[in-house]
């Protein structure tokens, strides 16, 4: 039984053209990351069956919803689809919106009541939809798509309409779905910080192409990617919080028996994912002995490409997981560095993204 | 007063109807005219406007012309049903779809644009067909369109004039209507019964219209 979202889309338009062809995993979150234009939403709607003249092969696991024979009308593709803005239908209260979907559901995966609490909106049941904030709309949107019982959950931008506070308000309930339920999601985003909270998997797409694709921790190192290059270019690690330190506002966290030190404070046990970005990474062959610099790892270099005109990107392996450093071709020069090479990697700064879901 | 109540009773019977009928097949017509891109649209929108621009004589006249008992629809109604269209109940029912189909159509349409995709876009996404979406979004969204609709319908099929003289006469209890009887009642110098109907109608049209647009201020409250 295929685990994977087959999706093979054509679709031609006057200005744009879109032409995917990608395996999504059945499970987490994947973003579709690039930036406006790219094609993302056309994707989405192909998916969804809104474009009527794209053509493609669209498999649900072993279901085929989209090929040249069969095409499943919108209403017969069980998605739930949560769309850039709220969507919600303002002759009916919050509660009637969320059911919608539900009476007309085949089967209940996500109950009524799970949505709510998982929502928080135990108390805007009966309100009417415009006296809702836009965070809130967009609670009921999502709760709304869950309770339809979808086989994938699509999401376009949901918060990129939000202010700071309201998005901040949002993506811990983002972060709840992720971990409680085990419906795949496809989250497309135009933020890096975003998909880097949330995503598991990764698309790139450029033009209406995609570029790139894989595990999360995998497609960041692409930074020859002019989306994941430049000042955004770094790694991501997934570890657990071991100890902390209160007085000093610090955790320690570990993967693979490494230890480091990150800001914040985290309970003991906490799935943690941290961002090490390329400019906050630099090497040496000895001990710097006595420094301002926390964290302080052994690692090997495993592979370094030209970046720009004057530096280069150095892909390190500590333990199993990966981190960029940006170095200067001239440091590489002076330091002879070669792949393979065992190095200590002096990292300034690391930024604890979000607890990656636990349990998948 | 039966000489006042009968041609008014006529003119409310043939208003309803003629509602009916409008909003019946006009919300089909205006929900395509606007979805559609095809390049028939801004045709059959003139045809659908042209009552407001022509003459209810000219109207009139083809109407007499193609319901009559040699035109195509009149014959083909003698057949089956054994009478003549013009100068009937039934013909001045046809007669008015015609005359009032911009004012059903033009206000089901605007508030279809208004409406936009993305509700029942979102509808369809929920697993509602296209028809469930429809009954079940479209329409009460669109509440403030069908209430204009209805009484700008109702409303201009009472006023009626041109066009019943032409295809209906005057015929007591058949196609004698309000604006008919005035019109009769001014020309044998009745002056009394002519301000009788006239106030009556006038008294009857202001409530419908007001009650219309508060009703319409209470939707759309309701719809922002």
């Amino acid at each position: 039984m295929s685990r994977h979202i087959s999706v093979r889309y054509r679709l031609q338009r006057s200005d744009f053209s879109l032409d995917v062809d990608a395996d999504i995993p059945m499970r987490g979150i994947t973003g579709v990351f690039g930036e406006s234009g790219a094609g993302k939403t056309a994707l989405l709607r192909c998916i969804a069956g809104l474009e009527r003249d794209a053509s493609g092969r669209l498999a649900v696991a072993d279901e085929v919803w989209q090929d040249d024979r069969v095409s499943r009308p919108v209403h017969d593709r069980e998605i739930g689809y949560v769309f850039q803005e709220p969507r919600l239908f303002a002759h009916l209260s919050v509660r009637q919106n969320i059911e919608y979907g539900q009476r007309r559901g085949r089967r209940e995966d996500v109950g009524f009541d799970e949505a709510v609490e998982l929502l928080g909106l135990r108390d805007l049941l009966d309100r009417r939809v415009d006296t809702l904030s836009g965070g809130e709309a967009q609670r009921v949107a999502i709760a709304r798509a869950l309770l339809r019982s979808p086989r994938v959950v699509l999401m376009d931008e949901p918060i990129a309409a939000l202010d700071r506070v309201r998005r901040d308000e949002i993506l811990p309930f983002l972060d709840r779905l992720h971990s409680a339920l085990s419906i795949p999601v496809i989250y497309v985003s135009h933020s890096i910080e975003e998909v880097i909270r949330l995503c598991d998997y990764l698309l790139v797409m450029e033009r209406g192409r995609i570029v790139a694709a894989g595990e999360i921790q995998e497609v960041l190192l692409r930074a020859d990617l002019p989306l994941l290059g430049g000042e955004e270019a770094g790694a991501i690690i997934n570890a657990e919080a071991i100890d902390r330190d209160v007085g000093d506002g610090l955790t320690k966290i570990g993967f693979d028996g490494i230890e480091m030190w990150v800001p914040g404070t985290y309970e003991t046990g906490a799935p943690l994912r941290l961002r090490i970005r390329a400019n906050d990474v630099s090497l040496s062959r000895e001990n710097p002995g006595a420094s301002t610099v926390l964290n302080v790892l052994p690692a090997s270099i495993e592979s370094i490409r030209d970046d720009g005109e004057s530096c280069a990107l150095v892909q390190l392996a500590i333990g199993s997981g990966h981190v960029l450093s940006r170095i200067t071709r001239r440091s590489r020069a002076l330091l002879d560095l070669k792949p393979g090479d065992r190095v200590l990697a002096q990292i300034k700064s690391v930024a604890v993204k979000n607890a990656p879901a636990a349990g998948r | 007063m039966a000489s006042t109540l009968g041609p008014l009773l006529l003119s409310l019977q043939l208003a309803a109807l003629t509602t009916v009928i409008l909003v019946v097949l006009g919300t089909p017509l205006a929900w395509w005219l606007s979805r559609t891109q095809s390049r028939l649209k801004p045709a059959i929108q003139a045809v659908v406007a042209l009552p407001i621009v022509l003459p209810p004589t000219v109207m009139g006249f083809y109407l007499l012309i193609v319901l009559g008992p040699y035109g195509a629809i009149g014959q083909w109604w003698v057949k089956v049903s054994g009478e003549a269209l013009t100068f009937s109940f039934t013909g001045l029912v046809i007669a008015s779809c015609f005359y009032s189909l911009p004012f059903a159509v033009q206000p089901l349409q605007s508030a279809f644009d208004a409406l936009g995709r993305q509700e029942v876009e979102a509808a369809r996404t929920l697993g509602a067909s296209e028809l469930d979406a429809f009954f079940t979004i479209a329409v009460p969204l669109s509440a403030p369109g069908f209430l204009t609709a209805t009484v700008l319908s109702f409303a201009h099929t009472l006023g009626e004039f041109g066009v019943v003289l032409m295809v209906g006469g005057n015929i007591p209890g058949e196609t004698r209507v309000v604006s008919i009887a005035i019109y009769d009642h001014v020309e044998s110098l009745d002056y009394a019964s002519a301000h009788q109907m006239s106030i009556i109608l006038v008294v009857f049209a202001f409530a419908v219209l007001l009650s219309m647009f508060l009703a319409n201020r209470r939707l759309e409250r309701r719809s922002r």
